[in-house]
């Protein structure tokens, strides 16, 4: 990489700098990668049951590397198989709300004065309304499917990504560049989608970034409560939702998908504290 | 004269206060302004900060709604009602601001700024011609054709404000407002970006509206000047008029204000008192609060804009009495 490439390698150079953030970024890659392939690396499928083995705990000679449910099926796999649904879910919800509320919130802020304030208390008024309730109102009303829950879930959670957009965009739009770019014969789209946009995406990657476990929580969540994925696919919450049942007599059944949980958001935490920090504009 | 930029009584309002609620106040920043600028000409506008010289730059360009008044730019005009207009009128009259670093979006680089005002008026033209441009332009104001893929962090603020030059000469326009387009930088740079300008006026046939508080600089490049206070003309004229033998008290204070490279003798302040607030102008002519010569007419009615010379107008109750202009006051 040439040391003249801009904002984005000097970042990239100081993230690279930042232990947390580096474990955190391998951790996650070998998550993902471990969530695409690992299923097939054990000799068991997801929904299947394995009548000899019922509830057993981590066992190396039988295959189940981290025991079985109350129903047979490889926890292993399982987990596997839920962090891969539960990641998808969240990427998808956090493009969705990306998507919404970077226009919403740059357009707002490009407009200013009665447009803002008109925008901004819609958004007032949805953010009052519970979030949670609103989704499962949502979910019942379409149907169960998982590509409804993350359009639900997105279409909740573009508020604050909203506000925080917004917020950037008046900073920005009192800086001369933008001045000078409409003085150059600049239209309103132009402005946003080069100008604005552009100089949001450092604030806007790190925000992604604190979103994504946001995100996985709200659907093991309603995973957890029955109205997200439904069996016999695993998401993380409703392995979690089974293993809590069983917690006293088999923890093992828990704490796969527990920890799994707790592994993935620590990282994406992680990663985002360190994007923050790697894009900070004030050190530049 | 072959006027390319004509002003005729334009004013400037804001609304301040109340945000949503209407508990708001009109604010005047721009009242009466009018000139004519031919080929070649450049208007040098000087006044104190908050004198409403920068939102006069803006107004020209159609950056701040017009609230009074009519500019044209190439018989392109533009007033209270325009809107559509405004693109032709930007085809022609282009800006370089104030803050170098500030003016270039630090996510673009050098050569996509200042490619920027080609891609909206000549979008069909291709890659190539678009870059041998951008090349043609940087090595106009001085800077190396390599330079184009470099981030504007990458450079100092003189190379920057040069690349602000460039973009408002890469359509080839009439007039470039120029708003304090040296105040930022240091003082061995300015005069390169002075004669950078002084020499591409000439080369290029444009008008330049020079806006800044740097009387010695607005003297060396400007062939008529604009003094102006609390946001109205109070005196404009030939360059060496107004240094010369100003008419108005204001544009003494101004010109006695800046230091004297002479040793020994001290330093002046010529003016006293704080510029009142544009909310709450004074009754009469705005200038009395603060003027030496104010008497019990100044305070009630507001003086017109006179003719004193052809091509010299002053608004001043008394210019009259100081044909030679407004003699120093030795206290």
């Amino acid at each position: 990489m040439s040391a003249r490439r801009g904002v984005w390698s000097d970042a990239l150079r100081r993230l690279l700098a930042s232990r947390a953030a580096v474990a955190s970024l391998v951790t996650l890659t070998a998550l993902c990668v471990l969530a695409l392939a690992g299923p097939s690396l054990s000799r068991y499928a997801p929904d299947e049951l394995d009548w000899a083995m019922m509830g057993v705990p981590p066992d190396w000679v039988s295959g189940h590397w981290l025991g079985t449910d109350r129903l047979g099926r490889d926890l292993f796999v399982r987990t596997l198989h839920g962090a891969r649904i539960s990641l998808v879910i969240a990427l998808f919800a956090t493009l969705v709300s990306l998507l919404i509320g970077v226009t919403w919130g740059a357009v707002a802020g490009y407009a200013g004065g009665r447009t803002d304030a008109l925008m901004m208390r819609f958004v007032d008024v949805l953010y009052a309304l519970p979030g949670i309730f609103f989704v499962i109102v949502l979910t019942v009303v379409f149907d169960r499917s998982p590509l409804l829950l993350f359009l639900a879930i997105g279409a909740v959670g573009w508020l604050t990504m909203a506000r925080v957009v917004r917020g950037q965009a008046i900073g920005l739009m009192r800086r001369e560049f933008v001045e000078a770019a409409v003085a150059a014969g600049a239209g309103p789209a132009r402005v946003v989608f080069r100008h604005l946009v552009p100089n949001l995406a450092g604030t806007v990657v790190v925000y992604a970034t604190l979103m994504i476990p946001q995100m996985i929580l709200v659907e093991s969540f309603l995973s957890f409560l029955g109205i997200g994925i439904q069996e016999p696919l695993a998401s993380l919450g409703n392995l979690i939702a089974d293993g809590a049942a069983e917690m006293e007599i088999a923890p093992w059944i828990l704490l796969a998908p527990a920890g799994c949980l707790v592994i993935i958001v620590l990282c994406f935490n992680f990663l985002g504290d360190g994007l923050r920090d790697a894009l900070d504009p004030r050190e530049r | 004269m072959n006027a390319v930029l004509q002003a005729a009584n334009v004013g400037v309002r804001f609304r301040v206060g109340g945000g949503t609620w209407p508990r708001q106040r009109l604010l005047t920043a721009v009242e009466g302004v009018g000139f004519t600028l031919g080929r070649g000409e450049t208007l040098g506008v000087v006044g104190e900060s908050g004198c409403g010289k920068s939102t006069l730059g803006r107004a020209l360009l159609g950056l701040v709604p017009l609230a009074a008044g009519t500019v044209s730019v190439d018989g392109h005009r533009l007033d209270r009602q325009s809107d559509a207009r405004l693109r032709d009128l930007r085809r022609h009259a282009q800006m370089v601001f104030q803050d170098p670093q500030g003016s270039l979006d630090p996510r673009m680089t050098v050569g996509q700024s200042v490619a920027e005002p080609l891609e909206i008026f000549e979008p069909r033209m291709s890659r190539n011609e678009r870059r041998a441009r951008v090349a043609g332009v940087l090595s106009q104001v001085g800077l190396a054709p390599a330079h184009a893929d470099r981030y504007p962090h990458e450079f100092s603020g003189g190379q920057c404000q040069r690349v602000g030059i460039a973009r408002a000469i890469i359509l080839k326009p009439s007039i470039i407002v120029c708003d304090e387009p040296v105040s930022a930088l240091d003082v061995s740079v300015q005069g390169q970006v002075v004669n950078l300008l002084a020499g591409l006026q000439g080369e290029l046939g444009l008008a330049l509206v020079f806006i800044s508080h740097n009387l010695a600089v607005v003297r060396h490049l400007s062939t008529r000047v604009l003094v102006m206070y609390l946001g109205r003309p109070m005196e404009q004229g030939g360059r060496d008029d107004i240094y010369g033998r100003p008419l108005h008290p204001y544009t003494r204070a101004l010109l006695d204000a800046v230091p004297s490279p002479e040793p020994g003798r001290p330093a002046r302040v010529p003016l006293a008192g704080e510029l009142p607030s544009p909310l709450a102008p004074p009754q009469g002519c705005v200038f009395s609060t603060r003027c030496a010569w104010a008497n019990d007419l100044c305070r009630r009615a507001r003086p017109a804009l006179d003719e004193a010379r052809p091509g010299h107008q002053v608004a001043c109750h008394r210019w009259r009495e100081w044909p030679g202009g407004v003699p120093r006051r030795e206290d």
